[in-house]
C-alpha cells in the first residue's frame, strides 16, 4: 500500500498527467486478457516523458512497483500489477506517428495503435509487417514489450525484427536512447533487441523507431482441405521447401472447423481433419505462377479440395473462416486458455499428435489452430473457470503442452510472452544457468526490482494457476 | 442490507459477464473510452466492475454509479465484440439493481417519478408538452427569455437546448392527426405507425410526413390510438418495471390491427420495440406476443425500401449530404444500408460519409442533459468529422440525434450554412410534400 506521503509526492510529480486513486478506476486497471485480478494502488496517465521519468525515479527510491501498460490485451499477464504499486497507462502517450519515406522508418509513441501504423505506412506505399490479430486495439508499446507476432511472422518475422531504435526510461528513472534510424548498427551491445520482448521488466519504452519495407503490390490466397491432419502438415513443409515463401500459412483443425460451422455456417466440410489457408504476396505475375504451384503441391500430398478465390470478396470470405475461430470456440464454453507454444516446422505433425494425446488423457476440449507456417500453433483449451475440477485437469494439460513444445525443440511462447502465467516453466526451457544469466541482466538494470516485478522469472515454488 | 451473494449475482447478471474474454476489441469503438481516456469508462471496464461485484470483491456498490451512468448505451461495443457479450443487457440489469438500492434526493425522486410514470407514458401530457412549446413560442415568452439572457441561468444547460427546439406544431395541427391513410395506387403492405412520445410532442410534423410518405410508397397506414411511450428512457434509467408495463400496453394496442409491420421513425424507440421480445422473455404469458410484436417492428426506411423507394423525387442541386447514424439503429436493429440507399436515391445530391460515422453523437436519450459536459466532448469530436465532409445537410433518423446535431451546428456557428434534418423531412421535401 502507498502511504499518504507517497501519494502526495506522486500527485506533486504528476502535473501534466493525472493520478487515478478511486476504487473503480483502480479495478479498471487490475486485469488484462489473461487470468487473475490484481488491484494497483494507483494508476498514472501522462503524456510527458520527463514527468514520467521523475515518477520512476521516485518509485525506485521508495521501492514502489511500476507496471507499464498498453491497452491490456495481453494474454500472458504482462501488465498485471501482481504486487500492487503503480500502473502506468501508456495508451495515452499516442501523439507521435511520423512516417519517413526516405529513411524507411516510422517514429512512434508507445500508445499509438498498431493498426494506425499499418494505415499510415500503407498510405505511403510502405508496410510495417508485424500484424498481431489484435492490431486494431493493441498499442505498439505493448507489442514491443511482448514482442508480438502475427500471421505474417512466417515471412517477415516478429516485432523485434522491425524495431531499430528506442527511447527508454530505465528503472532508475534515466532517459536513454538505444539504436537509431539505421538498419545497420553494430555499436556495442544491442540493447534495443534486449528491451523489445523484455515485457516491461527493464524499462518503459517512450518512443520507438520502426523499420518499414515497401508494400508488396499484390496478394493471392488459397484454401486447401485435408481429410488427414498429418497430410496437412506435410503440405506445409512441401510448399516451404519448394521455394515458395508464403506471407501467411494458417491451420484450422477439425474441432475449429466444426466450431465455426456451428457458429456461422459457411460451407466448411465438417468431416475434414484440417484446413490450410495460404496467402502469398509479391509481384502479381510471380503470384499467378506460385499460387498454381502451391495448389498442385497441396493436391500431391492428398488435399481433397483446393479453392483459389477469384476476387477480393471471395478472398475475404475465406479469411473470415479463420477469423471466426476465436469467437466460435468461446460459444462452447466461456473460458478460453489460448496458448502459443511453438515448435520447429518439421515437428508440426508430431506436435499435433502430442496435442491429441493430451486432449484424450485429460479429457479437455482442445482446439488447434494457428500460424502453422512458422510452427506457432495456438492450442486453445475451452473450459469453464467456475468448474474447479475441470480447471485442475486444464492446468495439467497446459503444463504438458509446454513440456511437449520444449521437448520437441520448440519454445514456451511464440508471440504472447511469458508474463506471470508461464514463469514457472522458464527453467525447463532455459536451464538453470540460462535463466540465471537473464536474472543477472535484470538485476543489473533494475537493482531494486521495481519494474514490472513478478513477470518472466518464477517466484520460488510458483505454479501455474488458472483457478 | 441482508442479501446473499447469489441474489446480487443474479440481479447484476454476473453470469453474462463471464462471456467477456477481456480482449479489448470494444475499446476503440467506445465513445466514452475515447473521450474520457480511462478503462473505467470502457465497456470492458464496466463489465469488469460488475464482475467484481459478482465475485464479492467490490462491496460498496456506489463505486459503480459513475462508470455506469456515464455510459451512453450506444452499444457499439456489442457490434465490435467477437464473443457476443450482451453488454446492453448487463448494463440494464446493473443500472436497475443500483436504482433499486439507491435513495434519490427528494427532488430527483420527484422528477424521476413524474417523468417516467406520468409524463412520457401519457398522450395527453405529452400533447400538453407540445402545446406548451407552441405557447412558449407564440406568446412571445420565447423572445423575452432569449432577450433577457435568463436562459443561461437555467439548470442542466436548458438554455442551450432551448435554442435548438424545433418549431412546435399548433394545437390545431396537433388535433389534426391521422388515424388511417389509404395507400396510393396498389397496396403493398398494411402497416401500423408507432408515433413515439417525444417524437409526437416535439416532431409532430415528421410523424405526419412519415405517415403520408408511407401511403405514397404504397402502404395502408393505421395509427393506433391506445399506443404509448416505448419505454426506452425507462429501461436505460434502470426503471425496468415501468418499461415492461409500457411494452405490454403497446403490445395490446397494436394487436388490435392485423398489420404486416409496425413502423417507427425513431432509431431509439425502434430498438426498444425490437427488443420487447428480450424484455418480456421471462414472462410466459407475454413472451410469444412480444416476439410477434418485435418481429413486426421495422424502421420506416426498411419499409420504404421494401416498397421500392419514394416515388417522384425531384432533383436537388448543390447539396452535400452526410448521415449521422442512430446508434440504436446501427447496433441494435442493424439497419444501416436502407437510409443511405434512400438518400442516394434522391437525384442530384452528393452523399459524403463522415469519418467514424458509426460513433455516437453523444445525445443518447437524456444523456446530453444529465451529463452535459461529457456529451459535448463527444459532440465536438463528431462535429470535427462532420466539418471535414463539407456537408450542407446532416441527416439523422432519431429525434435525439437530430436535436444533438442542431446543437452541434449552433456550437460551431454553422447555422447559416448547415442544417440538420430527419431523413423523413428530407425525403418528403424531395417528394414535394408540404
Amino acid at each position: 500500500m502507498l502511504t499518504s506521503n507517497q501519494i502526495m509526492e506522486i500527485n506533486h510529480i504528476v502535473q501534466i498527467g493525472r493520478v487515478l486513486l478511486d476504487e473503480h478506476d483502480r479495478y479498471s486497471y487490475s486485469f488484462d486478457a489473461s487470468f487473475g485480478t490484481y488491484l494497483p494502488d494507483a494508476v498514472v496517465q501522462t503524456k510527458h516523458v520527463e514527468e514520467l521519468a521523475e515518477l520512476v525515479k521516485f518509485a525506485n527510491q521508495e521501492g514502489i512497483p511500476i507496471y507499464p501498460r498498453g491497452q491490456s490485451t495481453s494474454l500472458s499477464g504482462g501488465p498485471l500489477p501482481v504486487q500492487g504499486g503503480i500502473v502506468i497507462d501508456l495508451s495515452v502517450m499516442n501523439d507521435i506517428l511520423d512516417i519517413d519515406e526516405e529513411d524507411l522508418v516510422a517514429v512512434v509513441s508507445p500508445g499509438v495503435l498498431t493498426s494506425a501504423i499499418h494505415k499510415a505506412a500503407e498510405e505511403k506505399g510502405l508496410m510495417y509487417p508485424p500484424d498481431p490479430s489484435s492490431s486494431h486495439v493493441s498499442t505498439i508499446g505493448g507489442n514491443m514489450a511482448e514482442n508480438s507476432g502475427g500471421p505474417r511472422g512466417l515471412k517477415y518475422g516478429v516485432t523485434k525484427d522491425y524495431v531499430i531504435g528506442l527511447e527508454v526510461i530505465t528503472p532508475e528513472g534515466e532517459i536513454i536512447q538505444t539504436g537509431g534510424r539505421t538498419v545497420k548498427n553494430v555499436t556495442g551491445y544491442d540493447l534495443t533487441k534486449l528491451i523489445v520482448g523484455s515485457e516491461g521488466t527493464l524499462g518503459i519504452i517512450t518512443k520507438a523507431i520502426l523499420r518499414l519495407i515497401p508494400k508488396p503490390p499484390a496478394t493471392a490466397t488459397l484454401m486447401a482441405i485435408f481429410s488427414n491432419l498429418v497430410d496437412a502438415g506435410r503440405a506445409i513443409s512441401n510448399i516451404l521447401s519448394s521455394g515458395i515463401l508464403p506471407s501467411k500459412m494458417e491451420l484450422m483443425d477439425q474441432a475449429s472447423i466444426i466450431a465455426v460451422e456451428n457458429y456461422q455456417p459457411m460451407g466448411l466440410p465438417k468431416d475434414a481433419e484440417a484446413i490450410i489457408l495460404l496467402e502469398l504476396d509479391g509481384h502479381p505475375l510471380a503470384l499467378q505462377d506460385e499460387i498454381i504451384q502451391a495448389e498442385r503441391l497441396c493436391y500431391v500430398v492428398g488435399a481433397s479440395q483446393v479453392k483459389i478465390p477469384k476476387n477480393d470478396m471471395e478472398k475475404e470470405e475465406i479469411w473470415r473462416a479463420r477469423k471466426l475461430v476465436s469467437p466460435a470456440i468461446v460459444r462452447i464454453k466461456p473460458t478460453k486458455i489460448s496458448e502459443d507454444a511453438t515448435v520447429p516446422r518439421s515437428k508440426i505433425p508430431e506436435m499435433c499428435e502430442r496435442l491429441q494425446e493430451i486432449k484424450r488423457r485429460y479429457q479437455v476440449h482442445l482446439v488447434l489452430f494457428g500460424h502453422a507456417g512458422d510452427g506457432n500453433l495456438h492450442p486453445n483449451i475451452i473450459c469453464d473457470k467456475s468448474d474447479a475440477e475441470e480447471m485442475e485437469r486444464v492446468e495439467k494439460a497446459v503444463a504438458e503442452i509446454f513440456t511437449a513444445a520444449v521437448e520437441l525443440g520448440g519454445t514456451l511462447s511464440g508471440e504472447h510472452g511469458i508474463g506471470n502465467m508461464k514463469a514457472p516453466f522458464m527453467e525447463m526451457e532455459l536451464g538453470t544457468v540460462g535463466l540465471d544469466m537473464m536474472k543477472r541482466i535484470k538485476k543489473a538494470w533494475d537493482p531494486n526490482n521495481i519494474m514490472n516485478p513478478g513477470k518472466i522469472f518464477p517466484e520460488p515454488g510458483q505454479k501455474l494457476e488458472l483457478k | 442490507m441482508n442479501e446473499t451473494m447469489e441474489q446480487l449475482r443474479q440481479e447484476f447478471q454476473y453470469d453474462k459477464t463471464n462471456q467477456c474474454v477481456q480482449c479489448g476489441y470494444c475499446l476503440p469503438v467506445c465513445p466514452t473510452y475515447m473521450s474520457m481516456g480511462k478503462e473505467t469508462h470502457s465497456p470492458r471496464g464496466r463489465i469488469n466492475l460488475v464482475k467484481m461485484v459478482g465475485e464479492g470483491r467490490i462491496t460498496d456498490l456506489s463505486v459503480l454509479e459513475e462508470p455506469l451512468s456515464l455510459c451512453l448505451g450506444c452499444r457499439a461495443c456489442e457490434t465490435a465484440c467477437p464473443t457476443g457479450v450482451e453488454y446492453g443487457s448487463i448494463l440494464e440489469s446493473a443500472r436497475a439493481a443500483l436504482v433499486k438500492r439507491k435513495t434519490f434526493s427528494f427532488p430527483t425522486r420527484l422528477v424521476r417519478k413524474m417523468m417516467f410514470k406520468k409524463v412520457f407514458p401519457s398522450k395527453s401530457l405529452m400533447n400538453f408538452t407540445g402545446h406548451s412549446f407552441w405557447l412558449y413560442e407564440k406568446t412571445g415568452v420565447q423572445k423575452l427569455m432569449r432577450k433577457s439572457k435568463l436562459l443561461h441561468k437555467l439548470p442542466h444547460h436548458l438554455g442551450e437546448f432551448e435554442a435548438i427546439m424545433p418549431k412546435a406544431a399548433s394545437p390545431k395541427q396537433r388535433a389534426h392527426s391521422y388515424s388511417y391513410v389509404k395507400a396510393k395506387g396498389e397496396r403493398k403492405y398494411t402497416v401500423a405507425f408507432f408515433t413515439g412520445c417525444i417524437m409526437d410532442a416535439m416532431f409532430h410534423k415528421i410523424n405526419d410526413l412519415s405517415i403520408r410518405l408511407l401511403a405514397e410508397a404504397g402502404c395502408d397506414v393505421y395509427v393506433v390510438d391506445k399506443q404509448t411511450c416505448c419505454g426506452a428512457l425507462h429501461a436505460h434509467s434502470g426503471e425496468m418495471n415501468d418499461a415492461k408495463e409500457l411494452a405490454k400496453r403497446n403490445i395490446i394496442a397494436f394487436e388490435e390491427i392485423e398489420a404486416d409491420y409496425i413502423v417507427n421513425n425513431a432509431g431509439g424507440c425502434g430498438a426498444m420495440l425490437y427488443e420487447y421480445a428480450h424484455l418480456l422473455k421471462e414472462e410466459p404469458k407475454w413472451k410469444e406476443r412480444a416476439s410477434v410484436f418485435s418481429a413486426k417492428s421495422k424502421d420506416i426506411s426498411q419499409i420504404l425500401i421494401s416498397c421500392g423507394g419514394v416515388p417522384d423525387l425531384k432533383i436537388r442541386e448543390n447539396e452535400r449530404v452526410t448521415y449521422q447514424r442512430s446508434c440504436h439503429m446501427t447496433n441494435v436493429q442493424k439497419v444501416t444500408a436502407e437510409p443511405v440507399q434512400l438518400l442516394k436515391g434522391i437525384p442530384g445530391i452528393q452523399f459524403v460519409e463522415m469519418k467514424e460515422a458509426n460513433m455516437c453523437c453523444g445525445s443518447a436519450g437524456i444523456y446530453n442533459m444529465v451529463n452535459y459536459d461529457e456529451s459535448m466532448k463527444i459532440l465536438d469530436e463528431k462535429m470535427k468529422h462532420m466539418k471535414e465532409t463539407k456537408a450542407t445537410v446532416i441527416i439523422t433518423t432519431n429525434p435525439g440525434c437530430l436535436l444533438q446535431m442542431k446543437l452541434g451546428i449552433e456550437r460551431e456557428n454553422l447555422s447559416s450554412s448547415v442544417k440538420a434534418l430527419h431523413l423523413i423531412e428530407y425525403l418528403a421535401d424531395a417528394a414535394g410534400m408540404k
